[in-house]
């Protein structure tokens, strides 16, 4: 048994003269166990200590205006020392909502196909296809949506609803551009289906397969199964999934800043431009920071961001581990 | 004679490369309890699948030969599965209520197959759940949730579940091995009741079960059918020297 800690051997390899410094492999096992530890704190730390920061420099802002005030006012005029946030939050939340509109359905649809559905050797070709899609880098979203989707929303969504359902203020297109929420939303939806479609389909098919041919066997079809037993089995983590996609959406920044229009109005319809919260820091941070009190009013927008997007996560994961931990008893 | 309900004709079964059950052909009288007896692994919970075509919700499963119920083949393809599922239930090893209240287990059935009952579930229900001997201790709490119910009574809702669909054969896989002995006892009660109005296909592996419940018995030996007929003469005289040394404790 090796007692020293340190050695210091000199050796001849290959012509050349080495000193190689061994460390007694105990010692070598407690330092690798800190370091990486050292290391794993320092990650987890960094949430809330960007929360804490987010925080401090927001608190000039709020030492200017209420909370309350904040929040609900419609009026945004930096200059003036007006910081109203009312528009970008609900600009976020009509985009978002939008896009989880027209992603929910098809997504869950995905999910129970593959899991029920599709023969293993079709799983097994379309999930990485599909997981492939939460790779492509969001601004490659923002060019598809700016080249794609805003022309059809012009040309052919806004003409159309316009026309047969213009009576509905919702659907009323006064926007000519096609940039807008519908165009935020349509890119959006796209990039949360592998998020959800990936979650949901995990959680549907670790239902037990005990569970499906106890339907099965009493000569239920398929369908009947999925909808009845399956999928009410597996309700808390499909809800979660929804919720992890709507927390990807509700902090996208690139895609939605590209196609969204950028105004700072309330929108009425799903055709009018908005403003959401993350365009907002993204476009306006760095510039006119000689504004009192702008820096404050951004960061406090960042700390919005950060705290519902914190808050959706935390939900749905706790709803995931602890789905998991029960299937494991 | 004895009526046949299901025959079996020439099955073999591939899992992927290898084969489960080989040619196997026997017959399984109207009524009464027919055991499926072998040791693990012989085969005999898929061929059990095989007869309410549950087996081909597996991957990589292939088949042929055919199962005749009353003479039709329950395999050809005009065949609706969900039809063949209903005349034929399952009782699986281990209890999976379905995630909602104990009324809605028995009641899932006949609400999936339309069966409206006139508008008396109730007593339909009811009925069901007297004849799996679970009635008296859930009366009074049929809102409940089926998963708050101990592993035996879920067992018994399951049985309720089953019957409640009014299958003409029952089959019963290992239908006791996740229960405490009374729990079992009551279940084989249950089913001793039953054998006079169906047909009853048990699998166990336990022989004591078989002695006390089976009045046909089909010997499976590594996927292949070594001996059946009728419970006396394959207990007391077998023909085949696997048969007699399976149960002598020699082999399995």
């Amino acid at each position: 048994m090796e007692k020293t800690l340190v050695s210091i051997r000199f050796g001849q390899r290959g012509g050349f003269w080495n000193v190689s410094l061994s460390l007694n492999r105990g010692l070598k096992d407690r330092l690798t166990g800190h370091m990486t530890s050292v290391l794993t704190l320092g990650a987890a730390l960094l949430v809330p200590l960007m929360g804490l920061a987010l925080f401090l420099r927001a608190r000039p802002i709020l030492a200017i205006s209420p909370v309350k005030e904040l929040l609900l006012s419609t009026t945004w005029h930096p200059l003036e020392g007006a910081f109203g946030f009312y528009p970008f939050i609900v600009g976020t939340l009509w985009v978002t909502t939008v896009a989880m509109i027209i992603a929910v359905p098809p997504s869950l649809l995905t999910a129970v196909y593959l899991s029920e559905y599709a023969p293993s050797r079709v799983r097994a070709l379309a999930k990485p296809l599909i997981d492939l899609l939460a790779g492509i880098p969001s601004v490659v979203y923002g060019v598809w949506g700016m080249l794609t989707v805003v022309p059809f929303v012009e040309k052919a969504v806004a003409p159309t609803l316009n026309r047969w359902l213009g009576f509905i203020p919702l659907f009323r297109a006064d926007n000519p551009t096609g940039y807008g929420v519908l165009a935020g939303g349509l890119v959006l939806a796209v990039m949360v289906f592998p998020i959800i479609i990936a979650v949901a389909e995990e959680v549907i098919r670790a239902a037990p397969q005990g569970l499906r041919e106890a339907s099965l066997a009493l000569g239920a079809t398929r369908w009947q199964t999925v909808k009845h037993v399956v999928l009410r089995q597996t309700m808390p983590g499909v809800t979660a999934a929804v919720v992890l996609g709507f927390s990807r959406a509700f902090g996208e920044t690139m895609a939605v800043l590209m196609v969204v229009g950028n105004v700072p109005r309330v929108p009425r319809s799903i055709f009018d431009p908005a403003y959401p919260l993350t365009a907002l820091i993204a476009n306006n941070y760095g510039e006119m920071l000689s504004i009192p009190s702008y820096d404050a009013a951004l960061l406090g927008a960042a700390l919005i961001l950060l705290l519902v997007v914190l808050a959706f996560n935390t939900a749905s994961r706790l709803v995931l581990v602890r789905l998991v931990r029960n299937e494991s008893e | 004679m004895l009526e046949t309900h299901i025959r079996i004709q020439d099955l073999n079964v591939w899992y992927g490369s290898h084969q489960a059950l080989k040619g196997i052909t026997a017959d399984i009288p109207a009524r009464g309890i027919t055991a499926i007896i072998g040791p693990s692994g012989c085969g005999k919970s898929t061929l059990l699948k095989s007869l309410n075509r549950l087996l081909e919700e597996m991957d990589e499963v292939r088949m042929t030969g055919q199962i005749l119920l009353n003479g039709e083949d329950i395999y050809r393809p005009d065949v609706d599965v969900t039809e063949v599922r209903t005349r034929i239930g399952l009782l699986a090893p281990k209890p999976f209520p379905l995630p909602m209240s104990i009324y809605e287990n028995v009641a899932y059935g006949p609400r999936i197959h339309n069966r409206r009952n006139g508008g008396h579930m109730a007593p339909l229900v009811e009925r069901h759940l007297l004849e799996a001997g679970l009635w008296e201790e859930v009366r009074d709490r049929l809102q409940a949730p089926a998963s708050r119910l101990s592993t035996g009574q879920k067992q018994r809702l399951c049985l309720a579940r089953a019957l409640a669909v009014e299958p003409e054969v029952l089959l019963c896989d290992e239908p006791t091995s996740a229960l405490d002995p009374i729990s079992a006892q009551r279940i084989e009660a249950q089913l001793r009741d039953l054998k006079a109005r169906m047909t009853i296909v048990v699998v166990t592996h336990l022989l004591r079960q078989a002695h006390r419940l089976a009045d046909h018995v089909i010997f499976l030996w590594l996927g292949e059918l070594v001996e059946s007929g009728p419970a006396a003469q394959v207990f007391n005289a077998p023909s085949d020297e696997r048969t007699r040394a399976y149960l002598a404790g020699d082999i399995g």
